[in-house]
């Protein structure tokens, strides 16, 4: 197991390396830092001399990959690619726009992240599975074909719909629970209420449909049948049998985003106010702040490794078939 | 030459799209294979339905993508072409001018609404404005009077003149006279409709009526005219209404909203189809080599993958776009007009969007290859000696095909709903371009104004859910007809 899990870990190693080459060519060599510089500065304030503090403030001034100027190690090391993205690997994010340490923002805006993914990921994995098994119990009948196209109807709606349209019902009109904000202690879930209930209800489309083929597909099995034939009641079919032998393929899209749940939600947190990286992100993205950008990048794609050795690990727990060796 | 013609890329190749797409329809109709399937997705009630509703959407889209700048009257005058001043006799004839405003065939169709914009908000078919305002009147005396009051539309319902309270019956009769309109029309429809299966299936037109109500056919011809009776009990009341009332209301400069929901359609569909143009080629080519050589090339094919694949999308889409822009803004001299900087932005996002979302269907069609080479028949031509390049483009490619089909449509619903969110961020489509994602970042905070400002939003979400609806449920139909697994079952 720990071996394997090594092994894992040096097989992330060069994707890693590859996303920190992707983003850094996007960052630094389709667009020069005075491409950069310009844009950040307006056209108005442009002069060689602004753009020229303005690189030296960020420590876009040096060289991209080799600089001739210096002696010994630092030839590679007091350049662009090894400051801004090579750095990275030790945590190291850099400064925001604002002059803030981009490492420290993002350790403290992960909770208000998690107080609102994690629980619309697990109200939502519960809430759609017992609906496809519910739709699954009753396939072929009017209340799958119905089901199934409330489920096509809810799929076929926009995200930032089901926020307006709830925001719109819930706040304004009933006026329930606050608009938007965030606040910590007891009071938090007047303010986690409200998101979480819309993040579940809008991924309850899709997911409902694709866990119902899932379960349609092992319904078809010879296991199913000899369940059956020893005189197992449909329930116990499906619950038993069935739900456990979906598993794999659930687990497959599903343990996969549970390190990304730290990123938070873009739309959610934009929409409610909520202090988490996913606002970090979208105001990043709206002040152009191209360091910030880079690092949430390259936390994504590292997260998103983790959960595809995550998805690995669980499956031995799911399916006693599947060793490590 | 009364205008220039404006060819845009996005026209170029949406006409493209569009002339590839009947090729390829005919020319898969001469396969046994491919014409069962279609026959499927022919008998598929709910797919034919979709399918004349997404046609009506292709046909307002194609409509908006044959562009022109039309010529000024007066090339001293305004720089806009419909607020130019009449030509002067006296004046030298000035050297022909273009205003640098691009325009569409469907602008031209929809002039009065593009063209009767009132101040601000106003509700749909409301007569007077949705704010007060101080208004200057004279009194009997002679006086000026100032009074608060909603202010007279300058062109909703403007032909009622003073006589506002005439608004409801107006309205009444005009959908009257639209709702008769409309049931001649499909009257019309559905008999020409008879009398051609009556003609197909030599019988008569009355039992060829019979056939089509009660599901005999090979063609859902009644799915398809229950969705032409539908869609014209909606789009006749529309065009009769939209003449003198703001049907869906203006938005917070006053644009006719309507106007602009037609105008999104367009830019919905280069969204959804043009991205199929990047990401098709790339997830076939690399997807078959990968598969069919294996070895290093697989390695590689793979690790490129699995490298942009783990980028979150959205982070990689805004650091795609986030650079786009920064090429863009310092390169204002590639674009004439902003018409074309727009187009070339939408483009641009079309193209990081495909660059982003090819490696699943990649993922597949190496899987499904791996697969495929094992199989006698691949073996039997190798063994002949066929090379490999009439091998992939023979038995390879057209055993691959149906995965493609499926996953061109299952994709268009979802990139038409991420132009909506991207544009919401602030990486989608340029913020002059008209699009629904545009449409909504706009109106979303007018929701909380005291009385809500609803009508934009609402128009957005019903044009944008029935275009998304109508993909989804014809995507499922293909699926249903393409996929083998399904075969089976069908």
């Amino acid at each position: 197991m720990l071996a394997y899990l090594v092994r894992r870990l040096l097989y992330a190693l060069p994707i890693l390396i590859g996303v920190n080459l992707i983003t850094f060519a996007l960052f630094f060599v389709v667009n020069t830092p005075d491409d950069m510089a310009r844009m950040q500065l307006g056209v108005k304030r442009v002069t060689p001399e602004a753009i020229d503090k303005w690189k030296a403030e960020r420590g876009y001034d040096k060289p991209l990959f080799i600089n001739d100027a210096a002696s010994g190690s630092a030839v590679l090391t007091d350049t662009i690619f090894f400051s801004k993205s090579a750095r990275m690997f030790a945590g190291d994010f850099g400064r925001a726009e604002d002059g803030r340490d981009i490492a420290r923002e993002i350790t403290s805006r992960m909770g208000p992240s998690l107080a609102i993914a994690l629980p619309t990921f697990i109200l939502g994995l519960l809430v759609t599975v017992s609906f496809a098994l519910l739709l699954t119990f009753f396939r072929a009948s009017y209340l799958d074909f119905w089901g199934v196209v409330l489920c096509v109807a809810m799929m076929s709606i926009s995200g930032l719909f089901y926020i307006i349209g709830g925001q719109f019902l819930i706040s304004k009109i009933w006026r329930l629970v606050p608009i938007s904000g965030y606040g910590g202690g007891l009071d938090a879930w007047k303010f986690v209420i409200l998101p979480v209930l819309i993040g579940v209800i809008s991924g309850v489309g899709s997911s409902t449909r694709w866990y119902r083929t899932i379960f349609l597909e092992e319904i078809s099995r010879d296991y199913v049948r000899t369940a059956r034939a020893k005189g197992l009641s449909e329930l116990v079919v499906l619950f038993r049998h069935v739900l456990r032998n979906a598993m794999i393929p659930i687990l497959t899209g599903v343990v996969v985003v549970i390190p990304l749940l730290f990123m938070g939600s873009l739309l959610t947190e934009s929409f409610f106010g909520i202090p988490g990286l996913g606002s970090y992100t979208i105001d990043a993205i709206n002040a152009q702040d191209f360091a910030v950008v880079r690092a949430m990048v390259f936390i994504g794609s590292l997260l998103y490794i983790v959960g595809l050795i995550l998805t690995d690990v669980s499956y031995t727990f799911v399916d006693p078939r599947i060793r490590f060796n | 030459m009364t205008f220039l013609p404006v060819i845009l890329w996005s026209d170029v190749l949406i006409w493209l799209l569009f002339v590839a797409a009947i090729v390829f329809g005919a020319l898969s109709l001469r396969n046994p294979l491919w014409r069962t399937a279609w026959q499927r997705v022919g008998r598929s009630r709910a797919g034919m339905a979709s399918a004349t509703v997404l046609l009506v959407f292709v046909g307002v889209g194609l409509l908006d993508s044959l562009h022109y700048r039309p010529r000024l009257e007066n090339a001293a005058g305004p720089q806009t072409a419909t607020a130019a001043p009449p030509p002067t006799a006296t004046a030298a004839p000035p050297p022909t001018a273009y205003a640098v405003e691009v325009l569409s065939l469907l602008d031209v169709l929809l002039t009065p609404l593009r063209t009767r914009n009132e101040k601000t908000y106003s509700e749909p078919l409301a007569t007077r404005a949705y704010a007060k305002e101080s208004i200057e009147s004279r009194d009997a005396a002679g006086e000026l009077q100032q009074s608060r009051d909603y202010p007279r539309l300058r062109h909703g319902g403007a032909h009622l003149g003073a006589d506002e309270a005439r608004r409801d019956g107006d309205v009444g009769d005009r959908l009257l006279r639209a709702v008769s309109l409309a049931f001649l029309a499909w009257w019309a429809v559905a008999a020409a409709t008879a009398a051609g299966v009556a003609r197909a299936e030599a019988c008569s037109a009355p039992a060829a009526w019979r056939r089509i109500w009660s599901n005999e056919s090979d063609f859902a011809w009644n799915a398809v005219l229950a969705a032409v009776a539908c869609l014209l009990l909606v789009a006749l009341p529309l065009a009769m209404l939209a003449g003198q009332y703001h049907v869906f209301g203006t938005d917070k400069v006053g644009q006719d909203v309507f106007y602009q929901v037609l105008k999104s359609v367009r830019t919905a569909l280069v969204i959804g189809l043009v991205t199929t143009l990047v990401t098709l080629p790339l997830a076939i080519l690399l997807g078959i080599l990968a598969g069919y050589f294996r070895g290093w090339v697989d390695d590689l094919i793979q690790y490129l993958y699995t490298t942009l694949s783990s980028i979150p999308g959205v982070l990689l889409i805004a650091a795609a776009v986030l650079m786009m822009q920064v090429l863009i803004d310092n390169h204002p001299q590639w674009f004439a007009t902003a018409a074309e900087r727009a187009d070339l932005r939408l483009l641009a996002l079309c193209f990081i969007l495909g660059v982003t979302s090819w490696t699943g269907l990649c993922r597949l069609l190496r899987g499904e290859t791996l697969k495929l080479r094992e199989l006698e028949y691949i073996q039997a031509a190798q063994a002949f000696g066929v090379t490999d390049l009439r091998i992939i483009g023979r038995h390879i490619v057209p055993n691959l095909m149906h995965i493609v089909i499926i996953a061109l449509v299952m994709d268009f619903s979802s990139l038409v709903l991420a132009e909506a969110v991207l544009s919401y961020v602030g990486i989608g489509v340029d913020p002059t371009m008209i699009s629904f994602g545009t449409m909504i970042n706009n109106a979303r905070m007018e929701l909380a104004r005291e009385p809500a400002v609803w009508w934009s939003l609402s128009a957005a979400f019903v044009f944008m859910f029935t275009l998304v609806l109508a993909a989804n449920l014809l995507a499922d139909a293909v699926r249903d007809a393409f996929d083998p697994r399904m075969a089976g079952s069908a």
